[in-house]
């Protein structure tokens, strides 16, 4: 029999014991609908928290540096052993744009930090100082941050760490009770000015000399003499942000208390500890960085970018290893939530399997007569076939249906319930395409399965007799 | 799959040849001896009634000869086919396009219209829905049904249904007729009426008809040969010599073939 007469008869048998097919499809749809919702709250899930972390920045970011620094650091033990000298590289501009034009790269910028002296009411503050891109705006860090964030990328403008701010105005928390509020520092401090004192890297118009290895930044001095020399200048900065979290927490001991906008950062020359390092080979005016941090698209590609900067010759650092546990996590939750979705489809597979022979006992004169006008064992098994695959695609379709609105509704609960908490709301449910297509798709093929028992039992009907039989 | 060829077999030809045929079923102990060693041999043409009391074995042979069922022991030989020797498939091929059968019980099937029922066994050879459209019409033109083509089975008279049955019994051409006490639930008169049509398959188209009833009274009447069964065994095998009656009503069936222009 053609596909098309095949359809047509299958869904006139359906038609014909309408309320026992409906409900067999509708036990399918309750399958495909739990098997949809626990799939799309699996990836609702894993889509929350990827937001989460890409705005932690943790993530999606890899650390490069330039091997000679990494080595003895602890860091990347593996490559300590592979790399060679000869092919390590130094870390300057050049680098950092070819960096930037690697495929899932969002940026690369320069890490720029430095401790140094910051004057707050003619008070001397030692702390740490970090540049941040204007794209760091989106971290989570800055989400709860009391003022605003930099107006411009040079801006001379600086945001504060909350431990900083509280040494700022010389308050310490007492340890077991709440946290000192943000918003109380942030009354003072807020547009109020700091000075920063820093020792700038000029350009040295004196020649080369044999270069010297004694630091000491000390105002005017030709220090080094090599290439460049170091002057020591003050800047006036307007606090404008005070933020509550750590946007650094992943740097350890070197994160920053107060940070600067980049471009600002770029443009002070500021004298950085790693700089008496490049002496002995810096040959140009360009500056060389002690690391870059690298932004990738998305934290599943940080494997693919760090790959590709080793390649180039530079050190990597990223959390890639606990992203992977992290994604193993999923993948088993995907598995105990497909496992318990599909449960209930395979309950309403037993459905199909009930009522197709219901229907072959039912409808046991009329198989009789179909072979006995000349339907072959393959006619009669098809049909069968085309009707468990129609209440399949049926079920599926109607269970997608539901799911998605289960999805809707549980996502609308929760909200409100985030939304008493004072949590701000969150979508953690998706239902992409490809479930949609692999739900139906599975629904068909699961009923199809359950289809051959009885589509075999059927076709196999001795047709005499089928047509004794009243 | 090949479409049904018209009826081509010449009369006299041998169109059936059973052989010693047997069909023996095990209930619990007892060995059911239902056909029990027939040899028949039946023309292209013929008209053969088979006559026997209920248990005779004359169903069983009818369903031997049309592939509904495998004997147990010996030959049915159709048009050079041995039928035990068919796959399932073949069986199959062979009943949707050697066979046409007509049941005491009409065996429509009551949730399709009678177009549909009739259009059935064109969907299983995989006749185009144009094609398979028009000659539904024509065969229930033919049975003076086109009337009542999108009723359904429940919604007609018993004689209506076994017209019905014919059509679809004839849609592909069959060149064998088998029809089981086809007036068996019908009243005599619209009995006659059935019986008037099968003959005028037989007779304009050649086509070899095989009945099994149990009024000889019918048989005398429309056969030109009686067989009859007692116990799955053969027990005489006699030609009909009574034509008079017959004839007449074969006389008045051509001439309503005329008046249709000849055509099935």
């Amino acid at each position: 029999m053609k596909i098309p007469d095949l359809t047509e008869l299958a869904l006139r048998n359906l038609r014909e014991s309408l309320l026992r097919n409906s409900l067999t499809t509708v036990g399918i749809s309750v399958g495909v609908a739990s098997l949809v919702a626990m799939l799309s709250l699996g990836i609702g899930l894993q889509q929350l928290f990827s937001r989460r972390l890409a705005k932690s920045g943790l993530f999606d970011t890899v650390l490069v540096t330039s091997r000679r620094d990494v080595r003895g650091m602890g860091r990347d033990r593996d490559d300590r052993d592979r790399t060679t000298p000869a092919e390590s590289r130094v870390l300057d501009e050049a680098a950092r744009q070819e960096i930037e034009r690697l495929p899932n790269v969002l940026e690369a910028y320069p890490d720029i930090r430095f401790p140094t002296e910051l004057r707050y009411d003619d008070k001397p503050h030692l702390t740490m100082i970090s540049a941040l891109p204007s794209s760091a705006k989106s971290n989570e860090a800055f989400e709860g941050m009391q003022g605003s964030f930099f107006s411009s990328d040079t801006a001379a403008e600086v945001i504060l760490q909350k431990t900083f701010a509280e040494e700022l105005v010389g308050k310490s928390p007492a340890r077991g009770v709440d946290e000192v509020n943000v918003a109380d520092l942030a009354k003072p401090l807020l547009g109020q000015q700091l000075t920063m004192l820093y020792s700038q890297r000029a350009p040295s118009s004196t020649p080369a000399l044999a270069p010297a290895t004694g630091a000491g930044a000390s105002a005017g001095e030709d220090l080094i003499g090599a290439s460049y020399s170091v002057v020591s200048r003050e800047l006036k900065l307007k606090i404008v942000g005070i933020c509550d979290q750590d946007p650094e927490s992943m740097r350890g001991p070197t994160r920053g208390k107060v940070f600067l906008p980049l471009k600002l950062a770029q443009s002070l020359h500021v004298m950085q500890p790693t700089d008496l390092r490049e002496v002995s080979r810096a040959g140009s005016d360009q500056p060389v960085y002690s690391s870059v941090s690298v932004r990738v698209k998305n934290p599943a590609q940080v494997q693919l970018v760090e790959d590709a900067v080793k390649k180039m010759g530079f050190g990597t650092f990223s959390i890639l290893d606990a992203s992977r546990g992290l994604q193993l996590v999923f993948r088993v939750l995907y598995a105990f939530l497909f496992i318990f979705g599909s449960l209930a489809l395979i309950v309403s597979c037993i459905g199909i399997v009930n009522t197709l022979v219901m229907a072959i006992l039912e409808r046991r004169r009329e198989i009789g007569i179909m072979k006995a006008i000349g339907a072959s064992d393959g006619d009669v098994k098809k049909l069968f076939f085309a009707e468990a695959g129609a209440m399949g695609i049926l079920g599926g379709i109607v269970g997608v249906v539901l799911g998605w609105a289960i999805g809707q509704l549980i996502n609308f609960g929760t909200n409100i319930w985030l939304k008493s908490q004072s949590f701000p709301p969150e979508h953690f449910w998706a239902v992409p395409w490809w479930l949609v297509a692999l739900a139906i798709g599975f629904s068909f093929l699961v009923s199809l399965v359950s289809g051959l028992y009885p589509a075999g039992r059927a076709a196999r009907l001795d047709p005499v007799q089928a047509l004794r039989y009243e | 799959m090949t479409t049904a060829p018209a009826v081509t077999s010449a009369r006299g030809t041998l169109a059936v040849r059973i052989e010693n045929l047997c069909r023996h079923y095990r209930m619990g102990e007892t060995l059911i001896r239902a056909v029990d060693g027939v040899s028949v041999e039946i023309r292209a043409g013929e008209f053969v009634a088979l006559l026997g009391s209920s248990g005779s074995g004359k169903s069983s042979v009818l369903n031997l000869i049309a592939g509904l069922d495998r004997p147990t022991s010996g030959s049915v030989v159709v048009q050079d086919r041995d039928l035990a020797k068919l796959s399932r498939e073949e069986l199959a091929k062979y009943r949707l396009h050697v066979v046409g059968m007509v049941f005491q019980s009409f065996n429509l099937i009551a949730s399709m219209t009678l177009a549909e029922n009739v259009e059935l066994p064109l969907r299983f050879a995989e006749v185009d829905r144009s094609q398979r459209a028009d000659l539904a019409r024509g065969a229930l033109e033919r049975v003076g049904l086109r009337a009542r083509m999108d009723h359904r089975p429940s919604e007609l008279s018993g004689g209506e249904q076994q017209r019905a049955a014919l059509a679809r019994a004839l849609i592909n051409r069959p060149q064998l007729l088998l029809a089981d006490e086809p007036t068996g639930n019908l009243d005599s008169h619209t009995g006659i009426e059935i019986m008037d049509m099968v003959r005028q398959f037989n007779r304009e188209l050649g086509m070899t008809v095989v009945m099994v009833t149990h009024e000889r009274a019918l048989a005398e009447r429309y056969a030109q040969r009686m067989i009859f069964l007692a116990d799955g065994k053969l027990i005489d095998d006699r030609t009909n010599n009574d034509r008079t009656n017959s004839d007449r009503v074969g006389t008045a069936a051509v001439a309503d073939l005329r008046e249709s222009g000849g055509r099935l």
